[in-house]
């Protein structure tokens, strides 16, 4: 075994690489989830993102424009569900695997040109001489500008949720609808919203995935992505900090193994696979007990059905 | 979901319309159903698998009639999924994937007069056959190739499961580049999964990290065949050509060619005469084909390992003729020994000179 030829720079490097797109999912559905929804089609819209996002690149060879129609495309997909649940008051965990099951569906069929075809790379953005820093220029400085975008939209939200009025509303409606409703905040519009929100930072977590790290379009490329982004949520109990570390966390472990494996340490694989699985199910043990803290931070009403007449 | 449950209805109608006028199926297609582990537009094990079912589609015309189910998960969904084939009235059905071998067994049990094909598997009954294809026959070649190619001595290896058949392969792989290059060295990395993109990119990605320049993979995505052509370092299709997704480090391919194995089988039933088997083709029979070599290659190379690949097609030659050591050094074949069909297929160990461990 050769340790020296694992770099505990480039190792870092790559491991929030792989976390980028589990972030922006979970941290999208993390605000959702706050306002009291629980929208399963975190995968159908990551993956629609990631087809819509390389066909933009593709066809416009222009970033900007594929990580505009990856959020659209993802907030769009995101709007079917918001007006199915909000306004036809459909079940909340019955329309989201739907909305998997669709998105899987439209992006396999939009994207059936594109396989194969190499999307135009991204650029990074220059820092100068911060670039040059012996260490942390290459762990801080040596991104592409979605990594950066990721990482303002988890601090975004933390100050959006904690410090604005704003905030203090989608948490309000999350935690009792009737209450908020009763106070004059229009409910469905603040969730609407939010869904949209959701849908648009798992919208640019698909593309992160079809544009930068894999570089290609295959049909069905999350391969489960979306699902450990809601378990994060869980994992983070709900507090955009800890996602981040839950990102980093799943995303990191699966690398991490990886890369043990190619050095030539005998571990066994599926353990540290596990490993952030069997640490969700513990959280998700300690939310119901009662008497542990966490679970004062579940949003109350989340799932739960709203009707404004009653 | 809704195209099933519609054929399902159509073939009870169909039963109806048989026991009505009480005439036997004589004019009525032969159904013949398929279960796919990934999409079809992977364009790698199961694109390839869809090419044969579009062939048997081709070849007997309105005398057959196919339906598939893509991204069938191995386990449970499975056996769901076979029995709702069966009761759609497929009288032939494809799996073609290794874990879909229990699930295979237990539904053809309860369907006797369904006839099964499990890809890649070893348990079979009355109305169930395993075909194969002796894919380390091309791993042989492409080994060989990548042992030339090579600049580092270190080729990156991205394994699937700890199953026979890509342990055969690794070992194939690494006997045939070891024997042009004497300093070669495999990294192998496991990623547990048939079908994962960014897995695989990242697991080339670490493969490359670890001084690898030359990437195989046992996996079905193009994605490590990107991570290649990304980093200007070389790579080989699996299972489908994959040009286009590394036109520079695309060295060559192992194309699974399943056409004429279903052709045949869909006209034995059709003639009546199928019988359970066990097929096992290679290079010679066509079911595993060496892609077009690309110009990276230099003509001695290239013609290197068309021999090699011509030695395999007229039996002239075996890739796992002796002597070769197991991993522990114990003797495993003598000088000019083969190996017998049931070793390979059982095959869990490593040929002596590969690093680590088989993963239980």
């Amino acid at each position: 075994m050769d340790w020296s030829s694992l770099s505990p720079l480039s190792l870092i490097a790559t491991m929030v690489v792989a976390s980028i797109p589990i972030m922006l999912a979970a941290t999208g559905e993390l605000v959702v989830e706050k306002s009291g929804v629980l929208n399963l089609g975190v995968e159908g819209m990551m993956i629609t993102g990631a087809v819509a996002g390389f066909i933009a690149a593709v066809e416009s060879d222009s970033h900007v424009i594929a990580v505009i129609a990856a959020a659209a495309a993802g907030s769009a997909m995101s709007l079917f569900f918001g007006v199915l649940t909000q306004f036809l008051k459909s079940n909340h965990v019955a329309t989201g695997l739907a909305l998997t099951i669709f998105g899987l569906g439209v992006s396999s069929l939009v994207g059936q040109n594109y396989t194969g075809v190499k999307p135009p790379q991204f650029p990074k953005p220059e820092f100068g001489p911060l670039g040059d820093i012996p260490i942390l220029g290459k762990i801080i400085f040596g991104y592409d500008y979605l990594v950066y975008v990721a990482f303002l939209t988890v601090l975004g939200v933390w100050l959006f949720l904690a410090y604005s009025r704003a905030g203090l509303i989608l948490r309000a409606v999350g935690e009792n609808h009737d209450a908020a409703h009763a106070l004059g905040y229009k409910v469905k519009s603040v969730r609407l919203l939010a869904i949209m929100f959701g849908g648009a930072a798992a919208g640019l977590g698909g593309a992160y995935l079809s544009l930068i790290r894999v570089p290609q379009w295959t049909d069905g490329m999350t391969a489960g992505a979306g699902w450990i982004a809601l378990a994060i949520v869980v994992f983070g109990s709900w507090r955009p900090w800890r996602v981040m570390a839950g990102a980093l966390l799943f995303g990191g472990v699966t690398l991490l193994q990886l890369n043990l494996q190619a050095v030539g340490l005998e571990i066994n694989a599926a353990y540290l696979s596990m490993a952030p699985y069997v640490i969700t199910i513990l959280v998700l043990v300690a939310i119901s007990t009662k008497h542990s803290g966490m679970s004062a931070n579940a949003p109350a009403s989340l799932g739960k059905p709203f009707h404004p007449s009653s | 979901m809704i195209s099933l449950k519609k054929s399902l209805r159509a073939a009870s109608a169909v039963a109806a319309t048989a026991l009505l006028f009480a005439t036997p199926g004589l004019s009525e297609p032969l159904k013949v159903g398929f279960i796919y582990v990934g999409p079809i537009s992977d364009f790698g094990w199961t694109y390839e698998h869809d090419q044969g079912r579009l062939a048997v589609e081709s070849a007997l015309g309105d005398s057959v009639e196919t339906t598939y189910v893509e991204n069938v998960p191995e386990g449970a969904d499975a056996e769901r999924v076979l029995t709702q084939l069966a009761l759609a009235g497929n009288n032939l059905i494809f799996a073609t994937s290794f874990g879909y071998m229990d699930p295979v067994v237990n539904v053809a049990q309860k369907f006797p007069n369904v006839m099964f094909e499990h890809a890649t598997g070893y348990k079979r009954a009355d109305n169930v056959s395993t075909y194969s294809a002796r894919f380390y026959e091309g791993r042989a070649v492409i080994g060989t190739i990548a042992g030339r190619m090579t600049e580092t001595n270190t080729i990156g290896y991205v394994a699937s499961y700890p199953i026979p058949e890509v342990v055969r392969g690794i070992n194939a792989a690494y006997i045939h580049a070891k024997k042009v290059n004497p300093d070669v060295e495999f990294k192998i990395v496991w990623v547990y999964t048939w079908f994962d993109p960014a897995k695989e990119a990242d697991a080339a990605t670490a493969l490359i990290d670890q001084g690898a320049d030359i990437i195989m993979q046992h996996t079905d995505s193009p994605a490590p065949v990107s991570m290649a052509e990304e980093k200007g370092l070389y790579a080989f299709g699996q299972a489908s050509d994959m040009k286009e997704f590394g036109p520079n480090a695309r060295l060559s391919s192992i194309i699974d060619n399943w056409s004429p194995y279903y052709v045949a089988r869909a006209q034995a039933a059709l003639d009546g005469t199928w019988a359970s088997e066990d097929a096992w083709h290679g290079i010679n029979e066509g079911m595993v084909e060496i892609g077009e070599f690309s110009d990276a290659i230099p003509a001695e190379v290239q013609a290197e390992a068309q021999a090699l690949a011509d030695a395999i097609s007229a039996g002239e030659y075996h890739p796992f003729t002796g002597p070769i050591n197991k991993q522990d050094g114990s003797p495993w074949l003598a000088d000019g020994e083969v190996a017998d069909d049931i070793t390979l297929l059982g095959m869990n160990f490593y040929v002596e000179g590969l690093e680590g461990e088989v993963p239980n």
